[in-house]
């Protein structure tokens, strides 16, 4: 395509690069900041300020926090919250979205609106608590996932993903003799796994990153606490102390702040590593919810 | 015919016809009626003197006492004026954040440049909040590089993360850092419906970019701005719980609490469960009210509304 090129025009194209990779750094850099302090001493953390590569690279932070039990089992419990959580999300959100994608079922529309209706108004952080601890969760791993297993959003999208799918498919199946759950297992799920997969990573990285239903359900039970809420209480709490390590007390500690670097890394390389896998279906995932109707 | 049948026996065809449908919807249905109308139940428990001991059948009926002590408490003022700010700040900054920068993007020529720069800026979206929190904290700590930084220029260090001035800007910077670059997709996504012959029509017509943008490429964002819009009035009530909870301190309590961290501190570690639900209620309704009248509105001014 042929463009106007003014002299006004070059210089916004100059602007407009040099804003964006400002931008870009500036989202970058405090991630790099961060991996290169978790591998330096405390000496250089205060004398150099900003810094994105080390001078003398040490590692014993991450000895450190590996010496701890609290910090893997954490990640354990981090890991079991997103695999269960994720599977239970969507059993519950497939099974339900299916018949909700069903313009001719009796009550459907009801349903439709009463699902609608929480995403306008709710009972409150008391009442749900309230609940939860009536219910016998209060303190358990299910209070992790139960309380918030279904995105009311993920649903609505995912019900209008079953909507596109042609009507005709349906059918030609039931004129073969397909019954209802036929139709659902052989001819929707397996032309669904697109969508499915794309809201399987939607929720995995919703339950990873979670941290209030830890805060709220389990503040008796420090046993299950995910390794957001440990992170929490080492970095911004305990300051950059783990209780458990045992460390040899000849040997130096190290520095706090390499500590806490160490152990921000520790947390965030699992989202770093499944980022690229996301990244190819979350623009997906956005367009599909983009559509309004 | 099936018109004057009686509802029960239509209702029994159905059920009769499409069971399967039904019984799929028995999971997703209970976990609704559990978790999101049980609750919505349970605030009756704001007219109550709710004691845990005694439960809810047996404790005492109150009125609306909660909500009057609230209304008149000391504490009503604070929450609200610092909930409203976040809101206001975040409606006047992050909000258009994602929209200057998609129409940055949409300006790009080089498709490999531009797909660069989003994968970089779309990182933080994934990122919870508690490392932002942490990350925040190492870089504003009293030895961190920002603080370095100044000092170079001698000036600080600055307690940035105990300081009453320096809350707000740290939440609107957090938000937009972690909020614009992902927020930038829906705008895109518009953007890319956006018929190229009028681009073209444009430059026929000598249009420069600057008048193109304005005349095509903004209109085109219009209606997707004000549903988003519809959305954030909706939620003014609603600050980022995750996102307060790790930046507010004793130092900054008196412009850090809103309504969602005193309801967690009285409520849930305090044991008010009456009066923190009475709260809650309060919030949930001025979110329901604003977020019809925000539809009402941009329905009233021509604008496709929410519903």
């Amino acid at each position: 395509m042929k463009r106007n090129d003014t002299i006004y025009s070059r210089i916004f194209d100059v602007f407009n690069v040099l804003f964006l990779i400002f931008f870009a750094a500036v989202t970058t850099l405090p991630f790099i900041y961060i991996i290169a302090g978790s591998f330096a001493s405390q000496a250089e953390i205060t004398a150099r300020g900003f810094f994105l590569i080390p001078r003398e690279p040490r590692t014993e932070a991450y000895l450190y926090i590996l010496e701890s039990r609290l910090l893997p089992r954490a990640m354990w419990i981090s890991i079991l919250m997103t695999g269960v959580g994720t599977a239970v999300s969507m059993f519950l959100t497939v099974t339900f979205a299916y018949p909700l994608s069903k313009k001719y079922l009796p009550g459907r529309n009801v349903m439709l609106a009463l699902v609608v209706f929480t995403m306008l108004f709710s009972g409150g952080m008391i009442p749900t608590f309230l609940t939860v601890r009536a219910l016998g969760l209060l303190n358990s791993f299910w209070a992790l996932i139960i309380p918030q297993a279904i995105s009311v959003w993920n649903l609505i999208v995912l019900m209008k993903f079953f909507q596109s799918i042609p009507e005709e498919l349906e059918e030609s199946a039931r004129i073969d003799g397909a019954t209802d759950w036929r139709v659902f297992l052989q001819i929707i799920l397996p032309l669904s796994t697109a969508g499915i997969a794309t809201f399987s990573l939607f929720y995995a990285v919703g339950y990873w990153n979670s941290f209030r239903p830890a805060l709220l359900y389990l503040g008796g039970a420090p046993d299950l606490w995910p390794l957001q809420l440990v992170l929490r209480n080492i970095v911004l709490m305990a300051g950059g102390v783990i209780q458990d390590v045992v460390w040899d007390p000849d040997a130096l500690q190290p520095p706090p702040d390499s500590i806490r670097n160490a152990v921000i890394v520790f947390a965030t390389v699992p989202i770093l590593l499944v980022y690229p896998f996301i990244q190819k279906h979350f623009t997906k995932g956005v367009m599909i919810g983009a559509i309004k109707g | 015919m099936s018109k004057t049948q009686p509802l029960s026996a239509r209702f029994a065809r159905a059920i009769r016809r499409y069971w399967v449908l039904y019984l799929l919807c028995v999971p997703g249905a209970l976990f609704f009626i559990l978790f999101r109308y049980g609750p919505m139940w349970g605030i009756l428990v704001a007219f109550q003197d709710y004691n845990i001991w005694r439960g809810f059948w047996d404790s005492d009926w109150v009125g609306f006492a909660h909500f009057t002590r609230f209304f008149n408490g000391p504490n009503f003022r604070v929450l609200m004026t610092n909930t409203l700010m976040l809101s206001l700040l975040n409606i006047v900054f992050a909000f258009p954040a994602p929209i200057i920068l998609a129409l940055f993007l949409n300006e790009l020529r080089l498709a490999w440049f531009k797909r660069t720069i989003q994968t970089l800026i779309y990182v933080p979206h994934f990122i919870s909040w508690v490392i932002i929190g942490s990350m925040t904290f190492m870089l504003l700590s009293h030895g961190g590089p920002i603080n370095a930084f100044l000092g170079n220029f001698g000036v600080g260090p600055f307690p940035f993360l105990t300081s009453v001035g320096a809350f707000r800007p740290i939440m609107v910077v957090q938000g937009i850092w972690r909020g614009a670059g992902f927020g930038t997709i829906i705008f895109l996504a518009a953007l890319s419906s956006v018929d190229m012959e009028q681009y073209e029509a444009a430059i026929v017509d000598g249009a420069s970019r600057w008048r193109q943008c304005w005349h095509i490429t903004l209109p085109a964002l219009r209606s997707v701005v004000v549903l988003l819009l519809i959305l954030q009035m909706g939620s003014v009530l609603d600050t980022n719980f995750d996102q307060v909870v790790l930046l507010s301190n004793a130092g900054n309590r008196s412009v850090s609490d809103v309504i969602e961290t005193f309801v967690f501190r009285e409520g849930i570690i305090g044991g008010n469960f009456s009066f923190t639900t009475a709260i809650g209620v309060f919030q949930s309704i001025i979110g329901l009210i604003l977020v019809v009248a925000a539809d009402r509105t941009a329905k009233a001014v021509g604008q496709s509304g929410l519903f």
